[in-house]
């Protein structure tokens, strides 16, 4: 028992972690930028579907996914110079409203570039294993090295936002915009900058999730709307908010997932409970996020001036 | 060129809104004639999808409340029918007012949650609380869960309208749909549509004038649920299916799109918007299998350009434009019912209304930039 609930704390764990390599960029735009990004989930995608392709062509796993991140980023910062940066004036209806419309192009784009079957991704065989974590308990080797890029990123993270003079102006952007702009910052750079490394987040999380489930079109649309759930609950703008949010989240679905069939299954038959705990453990997510927002409007960690 | 409020009453929408009522109120006699039962199930679909946006616009136009979870009452109104038809109760006397009480119910609830935060925070939550109903779905593993439910039997009327025929069921959505515009159209125009207004524009001032603006804000939330319930209704009865699918957020998006599309804060425009969309849709997908390349973009650039989308432009006095851009719809519809996937008379069209835009441009410079 104990055994099982260590795998499911990591199993957990590894999802929150790639949670927030998504939600740290969108946490990163939105509170910076003040855009709502729903193509966020999309750049996810592309960046998965790159890799796939990148990893095809070179035949390495490990060179797709280097060369899929710039590719990503390259594509992000497109989009906001063509399509985004008109936008940051306007109201947040405008934002959700163009960046669906880019949801829908990004989907039927990669329908016509890779397909509708969709890509896997294929490990070398030196990730296909597993390792004793604790005696008596494996674990396959990709997702504790899913465990530790995400712990690494959020260390970058953490470092670049914190520490750097670039995360400096990140951080007084997310305060007051017009007053960085005023002080001589050329922000439409840091916003472009800002972007490409959010869209360069995305597709590492898009592609490290990618040969555990597959690449498919609209993989982005449903784990964006947990990114947002997670800068919701983390407070905008806010990276540790997202960090923690996202850990919170990974486990309580991960953990939902795991036990709920086994408390359901003394009432239920197994596939219906199954059924009914792969909902429920959906629904706890937006039930916690529904009860932080009644009682905290603005999220656990809300960016300071905001 | 002088500006005017957006939110000015229009005769030329209003002129063309009624149009647009009345030709839609035709297409059974167009669909008899050209003995065309597809035609009809499209724009029974169009009528059904104009009530939701409708009932959108009410609070999203009129309101200022970005509601991101609409489609959640298309689902419980149709889960409402689709599960009392599977315990075979197909009384409509007993089926609409549990599935309208179901929806009414359903949005007091989120409002009282959502209504409390404002902004993102609101779009957030109300998206929130329909992925909650979307997973309610999921897991009604009894109703067919992920997979949906197929409703085996239309619910009965006593008699009264046969709903298995597809021209009374048209008729019954299209006069839905003129009930819902004129009962939008007294509750904009009371005093409660006032207040409504009001506090869209400044809910501090209401406040402070005495008006408890919370309380307006619910019960318009819940009169669009309900409407939005009616819509519900109507999608289950005309597929005979309900499924998760139908309350999925991309559907609540597709909602914002058509009232956004259509102009918001207008009595017809999300008429025009769902109208457009699903022409779009239709003319498109007929071309290309990738239609959504062209409409997302398009999306993109209304929201860029063309602010306050077909009924602002109408009142903006560019008219011409959206009249050209109406008409062209219908004769690129005619055209594609004419030719299926032949693309060549479809370019001819599009070609004739750039050239009518040029035209109407030319000619509206030519005046010094009156009003065309």
């Amino acid at each position: 028992m104990t055994l099982l609930l260590v795998e499911q704390f990591l199993n957990g764990l590894q999802i929150g972690l790639l949670l927030f390599l998504l939600a740290a960029g969108l946490t990163l735009v939105f509170g910076i930028m003040d855009l709502v990004n729903l193509a966020h989930g999309s750049l996810y995608m592309m960046g998965a579907f790159f890799a796939a392709v990148l990893t095809e062509w070179t035949g390495s796993f490990l060179a797709g996914a280097l060369l899929a991140l710039p590719a990503t980023a390259l594509l992000g910062i497109v989009t906001e110079v063509i399509a985004l940066r008109n936008l940051y004036t306007r109201d947040h209806l405008d934002h959700v409203l163009a960046t669906f419309g880019l949801i829908l192009f990004f989907n039927e784009l990669a329908r016509v570039l890779f397909g509708v079957g969709g890509m896997a991704i294929p490990l070398p065989d030196s990730l296909l294993t597993h390792f004793e974590i604790l005696p008596g308990l494996p674990y396959p080797t990709y997702r504790f090295l899913i465990i530790l890029v995400g712990l690494l990123c959020a260390g970058f993270l953490y470092v670049l936002v914190q520490r750097t003079r670039l995360g400096m102006l990140i951080r007084a952007g997310a305060t007051n915009r017009e007053m960085v702009g005023a002080l001589g910052v050329d922000i439409k750079l840091l916003f472009t900058l800002v972007f490409g490394l959010g869209s360069a987040l995305a597709a590492l999380a898009g592609l490290m999730a990618a040969p555990i489930t597959t690449v498919q079109i609209g993989m982005g649309d449903n784990i964006l709307i947990l990114a947002l759930v997670v800068i919701v609950i983390g407070g905008i703008g806010s990276i540790r908010g997202a960090f923690i949010a996202s850990l919170l989240i990974g486990l309580v679905d991960t953990m939902g997932r795991a036990f709920l069939p086994n408390m359901l299954g003394t009432v239920l038959s197994p596939a219906d409970a199954g059924t009914v705990s792969e909902a429920l453990s959906s629904m706890l997510i937006y039930i916690l996020m529904s009860g932080v927002l009644i009682l905290r409007p603005a999220g656990l960690f809300p960016a300071p001036g905001r | 060129m002088p500006q005017l409020p957006l939110r000015l009453k229009s005769p030329i929408t209003s002129l063309v809104g009624s149009a647009l009522l009345i030709l839609l109120g035709l297409v059974p006699v167009a669909a008899t004639v050209l003995d065309d039962p597809f035609m009809l199930t499209l724009f029974t679909r169009v009528v059904i999808m104009a009530i939701a946006a409708v009932s959108l616009n009410l609070i999203l136009g009129y309101g200022g409340m970005v509601s991101f979870g609409h489609a959640a009452y298309i689902g419980i109104g149709g889960y409402a029918i689709g599960i009392l038809a599977h315990h075979g109760i197909n009384e409509a006397w007993i089926q609409w007012p549990v599935a309208l009480i179901g929806s009414a119910l359903s949005a007091l609830l989120i409002g009282l949650l959502s209504l409390r935060t404002k902004g993102i925070f609101f779009i957030m939550l109300t998206l929130a609380l329909a992925q909650l109903v979307y997973y309610l779905g999921n897991g009604a593993y009894a109703y067919g869960g992920d997979d949906g439910l197929t409703i085996q039997q239309r619910s009965s009327f006593g008699g009264l309208i046969d709903l298995n025929d597809k021209e009374s069921l048209f008729y019954l959505c299209w006069v839905l749909l003129v009930l819902t515009l004129w009962l939008t159209y007294r509750i904009v125009n009371s005093r409660f549509g006032m207040v409504l207004q009001g506090a869209k524009s400044n809910d501090r001032r209401m406040a402070t004038l005495g008006f408890p603006v919370f309380r307006y804000r619910l019960t318009a939330f819940v009169i669009a649920g309900t409407l939005c319930g009616l819509a519900g209704i109507l999608t289950a009865t005309y597929t005979d299916f309900i499924s998760p699918a139908m309350m999925h957020w991309t559907r609540s998006g597709d909602l914002i799109v058509m009232v956004v599309l259509g102009g918001m804060g207008s009595l017809f425009g999300p008429l025009f918007g769902a109208f457009t969309f699903l022409m779009l849709e239709e003319i498109l997908s007929s071309w290309t299998e990738y239609w959504k390349i062209v409409f997302g973009p398009i999306l993109l650039l209304v929201v860029l350009f063309a602010r306050g989308g077909i009924d602002g432009a109408m009142v903006r006095g560019a008219a011409g434009y959206a009249l050209t851009g109406l008409v062209t719809l219908f004769a690129m519809y005619i055209v594609h019912y004419l030719w299926y996937d032949d693309w060549m008379p479809a370019a001819i069209v599009l070609a004739v209304a750039a050239l009518a835009i040029v035209a109407i441009w030319l000619r509206q410079r030519r005046t010094g930039g009156q009003h065309g």
